[in-house]
């Protein structure tokens, strides 16, 4: 799957959590809108952590499990916006396809 | 709607017994083990896994969700006792007790709260042992899964309230069960005197105490530890 699918993927995760919070910048989500340490606090990255398991589980057929030493890091989180956390799934799935 | 209920490591035991108590009360039960099922019944699911592979919890939790929906209940039941002194226990073997008992509990919890979480309920109610709180001589790396069993409990009812989730835990006294086999007699008498009600526990007394935990009036319960046979802390 391309990186254009997963960030297809992301972007409606994060719309849906944004519909939930009524939170505008996070409901037309964008490539650049930002997430954990932003718009999103730890708990908003725990529902979009579910969110997106499942949709890459539904969609992508994939199983890969979102959790990440730096997950709750401010500097270094996966989670800070929606294109790091697009190539950071990215990545886990090749490493998925790998194993 | 009937109840789902997964217990981890029913293939003998406790979880045997708990399997088949639930599902003739009508539950759901979907149950796990390293072997195949010893439980035929047309409400049980039974998946072949280890506790500590993280793709197997997952794929297991994946199924479930997709041909019941929802789980309402999650028993960690699956785990091994061990009795050595330290300075003869092998490296390989504390760490199949920590995989199994500590990290098994670890991700059947954070795999199926994740669907509690969406359905804004769900109980969970995890094992300890009295050999914790007695800090039994020869339990050292068992005791000590255990230790750690009992802080993720306290922990994991707090970061999980605000779901609707529940998390408690069943501190069991020695029960006739595969676990305690190998336990030299004297040492299990001597374990007996400690406790305030000095026999062995029973399938009944535990039950109790689950029933309690997963009961709907409970909803005030978490993060608790209950120990059976009068063991205090």
């Amino acid at each position: 799957m391309s990186d254009n699918e997963i960030t297809k993927l992301v972007i409606e995760s994060v719309k849906e959590i944004g519909a939930d919070q009524d939170n505008d910048e996070m409901i037309n989500a964008t490539e650049d809108t930002r997430l954990f340490g932003d718009n999103l606090d730890s708990m908003g990255v725990v529902f979009l952590v579910t969110i997106l398991e499942e949709s890459i589980s539904d969609d992508l057929g994939v199983d890969i499990a979102l959790a990440d030493e730096r997950a709750m890091s401010q500097k270094t989180s996966p989670f800070r916006n929606v294109k790091k956390l697009s190539h950071y799934i990215q990545m886990l799935i090749e490493e998925e396809k790998d194993s | 709607m009937e109840q789902v209920i997964v217990i981890s490591g029913t293939r003998k035991g406790l979880g045997k017994q708990l399997a088949e108590f639930f599902l003739n009360q009508g539950a759901v039960v979907c149950g796990c083990s390293r072997g195949k099922t010893s439980i035929i019944h047309d409400q049980y699911r039974h998946f072949e896994l280890d506790v500590a592979d993280e793709k197997a919890v997952m794929s297991m939790t994946r199924k479930i969700k997709k041909e019941f929906g929802r789980i309402d209940v999650l028993l960690n039941n699956a785990g091994i006792a061990a009795m050595n002194h330290l300075m003869t226990t092998p490296y390989e073997n504390a760490r199949t007790v920590f995989n199994t008992n500590f990290f098994g509990t670890f991700l059947f919890t954070r795999e199926i709260s994740k669907l509690m979480m969406r359905q804004r309920s769900g109980r969970i109610v995890n094992y300890t042992t009295v050999a914790t709180p007695l800090d039994l001589a020869g339990e050292s790396v068992y005791a000590a899964s255990k230790a750690a069993i009992e802080s993720f409990t306290r922990i994991s009812a707090k970061e999980l309230s605000e779901f609707g989730i529940r998390v408690n835990a069943i501190g069991p006294t020695p029960v006739e069960t595969d676990l305690i086999r190998n336990v030299p007699k004297k040492k299990l008498e001597e374990l007996l005197a400690q406790q305030a009600i000095g026999r062995f526990g029973t399938f009944e007394d535990v039950l109790n105490v689950i029933r309690f935990f997963i009961d709907e009036r409970s909803e005030f319960i978490t993060g608790q530890v209950i120990y059976l046979g009068g063991v205090m802390k």
